[in-house]
């Protein structure tokens, strides 16, 4: 049987380490274990990606992700909820978002993580900024983003 | 009231933040927005395309008709993307 869910937000320049936030999932009651790790791609929207920058709204940035992770404990019975996201510039092939969710089951474990994400792409403040062999430019918001909402 | 930029709308306006004494005019978001937009040219392009200005109030996402106050928290921000 799972107890209320635990939610652990962290958002900083340090990486994570993706095994041992998962680790920290596994609970009594627990049968399910979902995750999603967003890494930098070393493709820009056109040239080569030197960076990324990501810039955020501090004091809002962490309230955002807890409401999101309370709106996803309300709708799935989840053991524990895990967000880490990076700022500051990062490097193709560097880690910048983990979502961990943890259930009874897998579907609530699978959609809550899926949940957490696409809510987080549109509703949490973060920026990004590439910084390619041509020079640098704010990426765009994707209008995809905001249609992912519709299914939740 | 303490205003604050994000991301491209901070380097039009070329700053972080401002304070401002709320104008009396000024009751909403809508209202901030236009009185904001004749502050600089810098100002009035961050804010030109009101489809792409996200705003918060105390940390909140606001909408147009969003009422505000001298103690109030305003920031702006085009449409996010992290993850």
């Amino acid at each position: 049987m799972i107890a209320a869910c635990k939610i652990d937000i962290s958002v900083g320049e340090d990486d994570f380490d993706s095994a041992v936030e998962l680790e920290k999932l596994r609970s009594a009651g627990v049968g399910a274990i979902a995750s999603f790790t967003g890494i930098v791609r070393d493709e820009a929207t056109g040239p080569a990606l030197i960076a990324l920058t990501l810039e955020h709204y501090p004091e809002m940035t962490t309230s955002q992700l807890r409401k999101i992770a309370e709106q996803a404990a309300d709708r799935w019975q989840l053991g524990a909820v895990i967000i880490c996201h990076r700022v500051g510039r990062l490097l193709p092939e560097d880690n910048i978002v983990f979502v961990g969710t943890s259930s009874a089951h897998r579907k609530a474990a699978f959609d809550a993580c899926a949940f957490i994400m696409d809510y987080l792409k549109t509703e949490a403040p973060f920026w990004k900024k590439e910084e390619t062999t041509q020079g640098t430019r704010w990426i765009d918001a994707r209008i995809s983003d905001d249609e992912a909402l519709k299914k939740w | 009231m303490r205003i604050r930029y994000f991301a491209w709308m901070r380097e039009h306006t070329g700053c972080s933040e401002e304070q401002l004494a709320l104008p009396a005019a000024v009751l909403t978001v809508s209202d901030l927005i236009d009185h904001l937009s004749s502050v600089s040219d810098g100002h009035a392009l961050a804010l030109k395309n009101r489809k792409t200005v996200r705003v918060a109030v105390n940390l909140t996402f606001a909408a147009p008709d969003t009422p505000l106050c001298d103690t109030d928290e305003v920031a702006f921000f085009p449409p996010v993307t992290g993850g």
